[in-house]
Order: structure tokens, then sequence, then C-alpha cells
């Protein structure tokens, strides 16, 4: 079923010869990276896009955009470079402002004045293109820095769960290090780890394999396949179709700010209704 | 609080300070700064050379100068230009040089200092090909530097040789030390004489903040135009 | 030439009766140094404080930090000293002002107020600069961690932005050390005060002021080497 060295899902149990053989660097240990109370329950809506639009000055970034993720359910968010992806996907945690509509992130309303930014995105798991770990910080520290001061754990709690995340991505043995040490590979897969410490009940993944050296892609997937697998939320923009199609349940195609296409995974990858979307993939499909 | 206060001093005073301080400034500033480009230039160009001894001197110099006060390096020369006069002369005694003649001296030779740092950074921003070119057409060395990198480099550090040329505006006002009557200098006099040291140096601050903050726009404005060539 | 060398004169007491010319050099070098540390602490706090100002996404603050790094940039230090010196104690409320005028060692704390405020504004264009050179996605993802804007500098911005910015803070602490010596104009008996004093004593002008210049390269040169000795310190494993 599995044709990556992922073991140990809970969705697709491996032998244990197989977990044996996964190298401590570049496969995945067994475990869980999220708890079962976060895991699919399919029909609540974990984030609802109410009709956003945004501008910078005149320039219209985004248009009318409305979609919804609901709990379990991984969107892969896909469109031509401008098309308003990852800003839209950076509106989801009010990283991006918008002018226009409403954003609910598990009952709470993005654009609302009451809210509380911080907190909320402390709960909303997020992954860059640039991995953007701190650089002066250790592995370890960047694992906990945020649980602690963010969330008031203690330091062994922190300390534990960042470990333990640090072994689930496969590097452990790089606790004591600093992230310029690091391959971007390996990087990424910290910044996984980093968010889910702060135990999201959503993760969005804005380009998590555009800035890696091709040979490298293919580890952190592994993790984001893992992690689909075990029922976490996930809005993914990426152009890795293979991911999409191997885990996705929606996609969703973005063009000049606009969401043009949002379809079930078979229906986009078998008949894109949009002209647009057809050639997007073709382009994309090509090689 | 501005109740006792007699702006009338200062109106009574413009001719002096400007005709006379501000003159002095804007003269010494002027020379200055043109003379310490000159000289930092060459400092620059010693402290490139990877010539043993010259560039060892070169680096002495502009890293001794950049270690010392300004207000340091004033009295320093103020004593001792007259003997150095005296030995290039052969006079058997110091020879009088004036204060003025002696405060040019010291700010041309302390900012050679500054200005030859952005004169080395500016020579090494410009791209090796650029040289090999100019050796390829057949030039020599000081062909290549006074035809192609140095007015190449110029233009690149323009900005940051105005932005020092402000720095040195401001620091002529310690000329003070020496009692010369620069723009400063002026102003504490008539404050002295009159006991009207707040509206005075208030004044003064005025000034030198009107005309720094206009220049140092300026600048910015002929940074925006002037894109390093490439 | 006809200059008479006296290296001898740094044993010879001063007309000041309180010891040597030697002593005299030394405790103005003590008044330059506790000048420059003290002043150090006004000009870096305050310069960080306005240097974060400057890029932070409010306007308003962003405003405050412009104006107050071009009114400390604009005016000649000298004129700043006699601001502080002259000026403010008699356009501050009369008790205020007296009570500055009567302060026991009131060139001291003058200096240290004046050079703190005139260095926070260079400071504060190194913090900027700082900053601004780090990737935008770090204050992204700061907050996109639940990062409050004062963690996000306090944990990621500025930690990284001090570590790149060392090198010229280094040359704005020499800048700021050096100043100390405008502060003899309003009577500091620092150290340049003190060369120039025992060249007026004792006519030895070039031995004094070679001894102040000896003891700013030495100065100069331990400075550097703290400061090298906390680069290394801090570098972080991996960076560069």
């Amino acid at each position: 079923m599995t044709d990556s060295p992922i073991t140990g899902s809970t969705a697709t149990p491996a032998p244990a010869a197989a977990a044996q053989a996964a190298p401590s660097d570049s496969g995945l240990q067994p475990g869980t990276l999220i708890e079962p109370a976060r895991q699919r329950a399919p029909g609540t809506a974990m984030i609802a896009i109410d009709a956003i639009s945004k501008w910078y000055g005149d320039f219209r970034v985004l248009h009318e955009c409305t979609t919804a993720v609901a709990k379990g359910e991984v969107v892969v968010v896909c469109g031509p470079s401008g098309s308003g992806k990852s800003t839209l996907i950076k509106c989801v945690n009010a990283l991006e402002p918008f002018q226009k509509g409403q954003i609910t992130v598990d009952g709470t309303k993005i654009a609302d004045k009451a809210t509380n930014l911080p907190k909320l995105r402390s709960r909303v798991g997020m992954v860059f293109q640039h991995f953007e770990l701190f650089p002066h910080l250790s592995i370890t520290d960047n694992l906990t820095i945020a649980q602690r001061k963010v969330l008031g754990r203690p330091k062994e709690e922190a300390h534990k769960r960042g470990l333990d995340l640090l072994a689930r991505v496969g590097l452990s043995a790089h606790a004591k290090k600093f992230p310029g040490q690091l391959s971007g590979g390996q990087q990424q897969r910290v910044a996984i780890a980093r968010a889910l410490a702060m135990n999201p009940v959503v993760m969005l993944f804005d380009e998590p394999t555009s800035a890696l050296d091709p040979e490298m892609v293919g580890e952190v997937l592994d993790v984001m396949v893992e992690l689909a697998r075990e029922g976490m939320t996930m809005m993914v923009v990426t152009h890795e179709m293979g991911f999409a199609r191997k885990v996705a349940d929606r996609v969703i195609f973005m063009d000049q700010g606009e969401i043009v296409e949002d379809a079930g995974k078979d229906d986009f990858f078998g008949k894109p209704r949009s002209e647009r979307a057809q050639t997007f993939l073709s382009k994309i499909l090509q090689h | 609080m501005f109740q006792n206060f007699d702006f009338g001093v200062v109106a009574s005073s413009l001719p002096y300070l400007f005709g006379q301080g501000m003159v002095f400034t804007l003269t010494l500033t002027a020379l200055a700064a043109t003379g310490g480009v000159v000289f930092g230039t060459l400092l620059a160009m010693m402290r490139l050379s990877g010539v043993p001894g010259l560039w060892h001197a070169a680096k002495l110099y502009v890293e001794l100068m950049r270690s010392l006060p300004l207000v340091l390096v004033i009295f320093w020369f103020y004593f001792l230009v007259p003997y150095i006069g005296a030995w290039m002369t052969g006079s058997p005694n110091p020879i009088q040089v004036g204060a003025f003649t002696s405060a040019l001296i010291t700010f041309t030779l302390f900012e050679a200092a500054y200005f030859a740092e952005i004169m080395r950074a500016g020579i090494q921003s410009i791209p090796k090909g650029q040289t090999a070119a100019a050796q390829a057409l057949g030039m020599g060395y000081a062909q290549t530097m006074r035809l192609v990198v140095l007015p190449q480099a110029f233009r690149n550090m323009l900005p940051l040789l105005l932005t020092q040329t402000i720095v040195l505006f401001q620091d002529t006002s310690l000329v003070y030390v020496l009692s010369l009557t620069d723009f400063l200098g002026a102003a504490s006099k008539v404050a002295q004489r009159d006991g009207r040291l707040v509206e005075m140096y208030l004044f003064a601050a005025l000034v030198y903040f009107a005309v720094c903050l206009a220049a140092s726009f300026l600048v910015r404005r002929l940074q925006a135009r002037v894109a390093i060539i490439r | 030439m006809n200059y008479t060398w006296n290296w001898g004169i740094f044993l010879e007491p001063s007309p000041e009766g309180t010891g040597t010319y030697a002593d005299m050099l030394l405790s103005g070098l003590s008044w330059t140094i506790a000048t420059a540390l003290s002043s150090w602490v006004i000009a870096f706090c305050l310069g960080s404080l306005i240097g974060v100002l400057r890029t932070l996404p409010s306007k308003a603050a962003r405003a405050v930090g412009t104006a107050y790094v071009e009114l400390f940039r604009n005016v000649p230090l000298l004129v700043q000293m006699f601001l502080w010196y002259f000026v403010l104690p008699e356009v501050l409320p009369g008790s205020l002002g007296s009570w500055i005028k009567q302060l026991p060692n009131a060139p001291f704390y003058t200096a240290v107020a004046c050079l703190g405020f005139f260095t926070a504004s260079r400071v504060a264009e190194q913090v900027r600069a700082g900053i601004e050179s780090l990737p935008r996605g770090q204050r992204m993802a700061g907050t996109a961690m639940g990062f409050t804007v004062a963690q996000t500098y306090r944990y990621v911005l500025l930690p990284n932005a001090y570590r790149i910015i060392l090198p010229p803070l280094t040359s704005e602490f020499l800048n700021n050390l050096k100043n100390t010596s405008v502060a003899l104009t309003i009577g500091l008996l620092e150290l340049t005060g003190r060369a120039r004093s025992m060249q007026e004593f004792s006519f030895q002008v070039f031995e004094a002021f070679t001894a102040a210049t000896i003891l700013y390269v030495l100065v100069n040169l331990v400075v550097i080497a703290a400061a090298t000795l906390i680069e290394r310190r801090v570098a972080v494993p991996g960076q560069r």
C-alpha cells in the first residue's frame, strides 16, 4: 500500500522489519504525530473562508474567495505563481490582513477585533517555504521556545514533547545542533515538528518543498503524508501533485486571486471543469 | 518658559554669525573635504597596493587617526604644525601659522582617514573584470585607476562621501577648543558678551539642524537617482 | 627644531597637588572610561528602543523613531553638549533647573546624558538596519507561532539583529568613547582635557599628547579584543 519508507502509521501498519530498516535520519520513527483526540471527524468545518477579498493599493490580490476545510480534511491549494494561493493561506492565521469577508478557524472569527490573534495562531501550525527556523537557537530551543513562552508549558514538558516530535521526524541525533548545520530537508522537518509541538488543531503549509533541492523533497513529503494519514486537518499550498494524489481529499485551483476550481481529488485530476485548471495541470504534469 | 528670552540678540548678531562665523565654517568644510578626499584616495590606493611598507604605513595612519578623538588631534596639530613648518623650511624656531591654516591641516589629515575607508570600499566594489579589461586595452596601473576604477568608485561612493562631509561640517564646530570664530564660535562669543547663552545656543542648534537635515535630504535624493553602475 | 624633550615629566608632581602628572592622566582616563560606559548604557537601551520603533508596523511609532534620529544626528555633538549644560537648566521649571545646576559632578552627569542620547540615535540606526536585514519570514514565523509583537522582538528578531550588528556597534562604542573628549568643553576632567592641562602647566606639549594618544590606542585595542571575544562567544554554529 505504501511505497515510501514511512513506517508505523496508524492508517497503514507496516511490518516491524520495515520499521527496523528505516535509517534514523531519513525515515520516520513509529508512533503518532498527533493525538487521537484531534483526528478525523468529518462534517465540522475547521476553517471556513467566507468571501474574502484583499487589495494591495489598487491591485486586487484576492477576490471573493470562499471555501472550507473540514476537520480531518486535507486540502491542497495549487495555481500559477502570483495566483494568490500563498496570500490566501497566510490570511487563515492573519499573517496577511484582508479587507473584506471573514475567516473562521475552529469557531474563532479572524476579522473580529476582539479576537486574541496570538492565541489563535498558537493553535494553528504553519510551515514556511524557507523553513524560518530561528537561526540563533539550537534545534531543541526552536522546538520548545513557543511552547514555553506562548503556551507557558514547564521546561521539562516542553522538552519532552519537542524531543518526541524530533524523534518522530527522524532527527533525534540533531537535537543539540543549530539550524545552519542541517540540510534544507532536515530543517523543514524540524519546522514541521516545531509547529506540531504546539498541539495545533490545523496545519498550514506554504509551499513547504519549493525551496528544497530535489533530492530532499521526498523526506519532507513523507512526513506530511504521515501526518495526513493520521488525520491532521491540513491546508497545503504546493505544486507536488503526487502528494495531492496520494493524500488530498480536495484540490483548490486558484488563478488571479480567485478560486477557479474547488473539487474532490478524483474529480479534479479526472476532469477539471475549467480550461485554466486544465492548462495548468497539463503544464505541471508534463514532466 | 520663554518669557524672559530676548531673541533680538539673535537678530542683531546675524551679520556677524553668518558673515564671519558661517563663512569660516563653510570654507573650512569645503577645503578640508576636498583635501580629505584627495589624500584619503591616496591612502586607500596605498592600502590596496599590496606593496609592503606602503600599505602598512597607510593602515597604521588610518587606524591611528580613527582611534583618536578629534579634539586630541586638533590639539596635536595646533602645537605640532609650527614645528613641522620649521623643519620643512629649515628654520631654527617654530613657524607661526594662522589658526585657520592649522585647523585646515588638522581636518584634512583627520578626515582623510575616514574618507580613505570609504574610497577603499569604493575601489573594492569595482569588479575585477574592469581592471582586467583596462589592462587588456594596454593601460598601465595609473591609467587603469584614473580612467576606469576611480571614476566608478567615486560615483558609487558619492552619497557616502557627501554624508561624511556633513559629519565634517558638524565636526568643524570643535575648533571652539582653539577659540576660533566659526559659526558656533561666533554664537558663543555673542552669548558670552551679552549673557544670552540660551538664545544663542538654541539658535545655533536650529541652524545646524536645518542645514544638516536639508543636506542629508538632498544626499538621499541623489542616492536614489545615482544608482550604482553595474 | 629646538623642542626640549623631558620624559621624566610624568613622575613630577602636578601643580594641582594631587600626585604626579602620570596620576593626573590616569585619573583623566578613568573619567573617560566611566563616562563612556555610563553613557553607553543609555545609548544601548534607548537606541534599541528607538531602532525597534522604526521597524514597527505603526506609522506613528516609526515617525517618532525617525524624528528622534534626525534630531540627534543633525546637530553637532558640541552644540548638544552646550544645550544640555547651559540651556536645559534654564528652560526647565525653576526648582528643577537650580537642582541640576547644584549637582556635584554636573559635567559628568551632563556628559553622560548628552552622549547617551546622541549615541542612541546611532545605535538606533544600527538596530534598525539589523532588524531590516533579517528575512521577512522570521517575523512571520514568530507571529505564526503565537508570539506577541514584543515576544517576536525579544526571542526572534533582536537576538539575531544584535549578532549581525555587533561589528558596527563596536565602532559606535569606540566613537562614543572618543566623543567623551568633547565634554572637556563643559569642564569634565577626562583624558584629553587632562593632557591639555598638563601641557599648560608643564609646557611639555608632546609628552602629554603622546601619553594620551598611547592610552587611547590601548583602550581601543582592549575594546576590539573584547568585541572579538564576545563575537566568538555568541557566534551561532553553522552560520557563515
